[in-house]
């Protein structure tokens, strides 16, 4: 057995590997992103970036009913874009074995809302599996597929942040030898769910539930760990960790499946104490199914439901008692929010939107920082593809002059995400909003991942690259421009245009990610401010470009300055700069 | 040192190569028969924001994050971003801390207010602390990009690993062509400190 350190996703992607997944897809989604992009690593499994997560389902269901293993990976709102075939899934069952990672983000780290995904198993009458670790990780992947096949249904592992992107010392195994062939096999009543069909499989699908309930009282992935007898824990996850870290003395049910429950077991466990507790992070989901049972447990009467469970919140919820920081500053700090970078051709969009006094419906990605001060220009975020119907929503309420004033602004990867289908209604329901699309040519806020627009796959084979131009006029956009965002003048003068038309007009703001792996863009030299001429004016301050510093200290009024390691020469702030103190080369 | 559970902070700006950093750590602390977690924030936080990473080492290791007040070891790649995770530290940690101030954007637009004599505050709380000129010796190195292996070099001698794993583990982990430029790096970061011990 080797011994490695791998992050939760690395362990995911080993284990898919090693249970023969034929299959994998998902879209880029933070903190999930990494599974498949590990995946890679193993040829012998069909790895593919989807434009959605719902075509990421579709085509894992398509591989699972030609009888190969498939992995489908995404972030937990993912699952939303994808429920629709999900909840037929659970009906049809599968043939190969599928497996769904929802990868949760308690605490909202990179994510616009913290939902509890393990509502979803109860909603669509799904098993989750729910590792603690990587170890359990890659075993949990193994074994979700088998379980998959042996209960005929998909299953779900669920990660969270500190699952994912955690990293832990893991042994891994051997891949399986013996998996069943792939071939066409018709099989009209459990593949097609039309109502007379659907039926029937309902009443399979409670009948599954009932059997794998009492299937699970009986499986090392559901076991009790004896302490000292006097406070029983049930717990899984992440928070079996925090358990075992605060309360190292207590008897501990660790759930390795969170649904369905192991009743039973839940039982035998609950009836040997007085004092029970459900330890888990954000929902009562588990507290709520044993409470059902008439079994009385503390949970969130003292744990947090906002928020990501660590070992300090679980601690003070339990004693009351916080941990003292030996020292703490006495003074406020100055935040340090993420930023755009240096470089990045959002920027000038969103500086131009400023101007124009526009209000911005935006979406997910990088550009979603152009809410920020200085830029200051997004308005609304709700989820990927939600722009440009919330711009069409506004424009149908406001009266001419405020419509005029409404912006829909949408990476590349997001418009071929859900964009599109927004874009369409604007034509088809003559909309007079305006859509900018920021196409930097790659999912950057994700880590910079390929997408359909982005020209290839993800194993880096070039493919065909989405004409955006194309695809908008093909739906019925007459004006369609497109500008460089390095060119802030341009970039001003069409949109401006563009916002003062009444008709639907896309434009598109094209400009390779400083950051994009393949063909880099060649980083020009540093620029340099010229301090006899920079009169500290602050204009150049107005893009909010991490490379510009501020001296307060130099001259009567303070200058900039350029930090030469993170200038990038993109030449936005020359075009800022009254006195042309901006240009050359920085030395040194 | 293996029954009981050693915590160590790495802390910075997005972009400084804390990941890298905390990678190869963990990965000698893993080689060198621990059990170890490690975890640190990907996606938007890492777009020039502060970053922390925890890693954890010993016997057994449960959770990945490090309570407040249980950090033993710090080492900042800024000024700023060290003194905001003090808290997590206990009394008498080390603190191995980079020359070098960072402006976050609200202090660049002059909304906020970059904190006076950060270093003198951190030395004050944490007498064993040591401040490591990175940039200079990247400078000697001739690659400004291998400050957090200088900075890493400068750790090294605090834990229980032996050089020969360090040196073995940065040839395993970092591609070819910047590897001479990074052990160089190493090698100084862990002779500065050796030098002010």
């Amino acid at each position: 057995m080797k011994r490695t350190m791998l992050s939760g996703n690395e362990a995911i992607a080993r284990g898919a590997f090693e249970a023969g997944v034929k299959v994998a897809s998902a879209y880029p989604g933070t903190p999930s992103t990494e599974i498949l992009e590990n995946i890679t690593r193993y040829p012998t499994v069909d790895a593919s970036w989807a434009p959605n997560e719902k075509v990421a389902l579709e085509v894992g269901i398509g591989a699972s009913f030609g009888g190969g293993r498939a992995l489908v990976a995404m972030k937990h709102v993912g699952v939303n874009v994808a429920a629709d075939p999900l909840f037929t899934l659970s009906y049809t069952g599968v043939r190969g074995g599928l497996v769904l990672v929802t990868a949760d983000d308690p605490e909202l780290h990179s994510s616009q809302n913290e939902q509890d995904n393990r509502n979803y198993a109860k909603f669509a009458k799904m098993p989750m599996f729910e590792p603690a670790d990587s170890q359990e990780a890659l075993d949990f992947t193994r074994l979700a597929l088998e379980v998959s096949e042996q209960f005929d249904t998909p299953v779900f592992l669920r990660s969270t942040t500190r699952i994912s992107h955690s990293k832990s010392v893991v042994e891994i195994g051997e891949p399986v030898t013996s998996l069943p062939d792939t071939s066409i096999k018709k099989d009209p009543a459990k593949f097609v769910m039309l109502p007379g069909n659907a039926r029937k499989r309902h009443v399979v699908i409670e009948d599954r539930l009932h059997r794998m309930e009492e299937w699970a009282c009986q499986q090392p992935f559901n076991r009790i760990e004896i302490g000292e007898g006097k406070i029983g824990v049930i717990t899984s996850g992440v928070s079996y960790l925090y358990a075992k870290e605060t309360l190292p003395e207590a008897d501990i049910l660790k759930l390795g499946m969170v649904y369905p429950l192991p009743k039973q077991l839940i039982r035998d466990f609950a009836s040997r104490y007085d004092t029970l507790y459900v330890i888990e992070e954000l929902d009562p989901f588990i507290e709520e199914q044993v409470r059902a049972m008439g079994i009385a447990v503390h949970g969130k009467d003292i744990l947090p439901i906002c928020g990501e469970l660590t070992p300090g919140r679980l601690k003070k919820a339990l004693t009351g008692k916080e941990d003292v920081p030996f020292h703490a500053p006495q003074e406020p700090l100055p935040n340090r929010p993420p930023n755009m970078c240096p470089g990045c051709p959002h920027r000038s969009v969103f500086l131009t939107l400023n101007r124009l006094k526009a209000f911005v419906t935006g979406d997910i990605g990088c550009y979603t920082l152009g809410f920020m001060e200085p830029l200051s220009a997004m308005d609304t975020c709700i989820c990927m593809g939600a722009s440009i119907g919330n711009a069409t929503g506004m424009a149908k309420v406001l009266n001419a002059e405020e419509a005029q004033r409404i912006v829909a602004v949408i990476g590349d990867s997001t418009f071929l995400h859900t964009g599109i289908n927004g874009l369409m209604d604007m034509v088809y329901n003559n909309s007079k909003a305006t859509v900018l699309i920021l196409d930097n040519r790659t999912t950057a806020m994700t880590g910079r991942q390929e997408n359909p627009g982005s020209g290839y796959t993800l194993a880096g084979d070039p493919s065909y690259r989405i004409d955006i131009e194309a695809l908008c006029r093909s739906v019925g956009v007459k004006n369609v421009t497109v500008v460089d965002p390095y060119d802030i003048d341009h970039t001003r003068t069409v949109i401006k245009a563009e916002m003062e038309r009444p008709e639907v007009s896309v434009v598109i703001a094209r400009r390779a990610c400083m950051l994009v792996k393949r063909d880099p863009v060649k980083r020009q030299a540093a620029l340099k401010v010229d301090a006899e001429k920079c009169t500290g004016c602050k204009a150049c301050l107005q893009l909010g470009c991490p490379a510009i510093e501020w001296q307060p200290d130099a001259g009567d009024k303070g200058k900039a300055v350029i930090n030469p390691l993170l200038c990038c020469g993109c030449g936005l702030c020359p075009q800022m700069c009254h006195f042309d103190a901006i240009g050359g080369h920085s030395e040194g | 040192m293996k029954d009981k559970v050693t915590n160590v902070l790495i802390s910075g700006v997005g972009g400084q190569g804390i990941l890298l950093a905390s990678e190869v750590l963990s990965e000698v602390l893993m080689l060198a028969g621990y059990d170890v977690k490690k975890n640190e924030i990907h996606g938007m936080a890492q777009r020039g924001g502060s970053v922390v990473s925890h890693i954890r080492f010993g016997t057994k290791v449960y959770s990945s994050i490090i309570p407040e007040g249980e950090g033993d070891i710090l080492l900042g790649f800024e000024l700023l971003e060290t003194y905001r995770y003090l808290p997590l530290l206990r009394k008498g940690a080390k603190i191995i801390v980079n020359d070098l101030k960072i402006l976050p954007p609200p202090v660049t637009l002059g909304k906020e207010t970059y904190p006076d004599n950060v270093q003198a505050k951190i030395q004050q709380a944490f007498p064993d602390t040591l401040l490591v000129k990175g940039a200079d010796l990247a400078k000697q190195v001739g690659n400004p990009r291998t400050v957090n292996m200088a900075l890493l070099g400068a750790m090294s001698g605090a834990l229980p690993i032996d050089n020969q794993l360090w040196t073995d583990t940065l040839r395993c982990m970092v591609p070819e062509r910047f590897l001479e430029a990074n052990l160089e790096a190493f090698t100084l970061g862990s002779r500065a400190a050796l030098a002010c011990s």
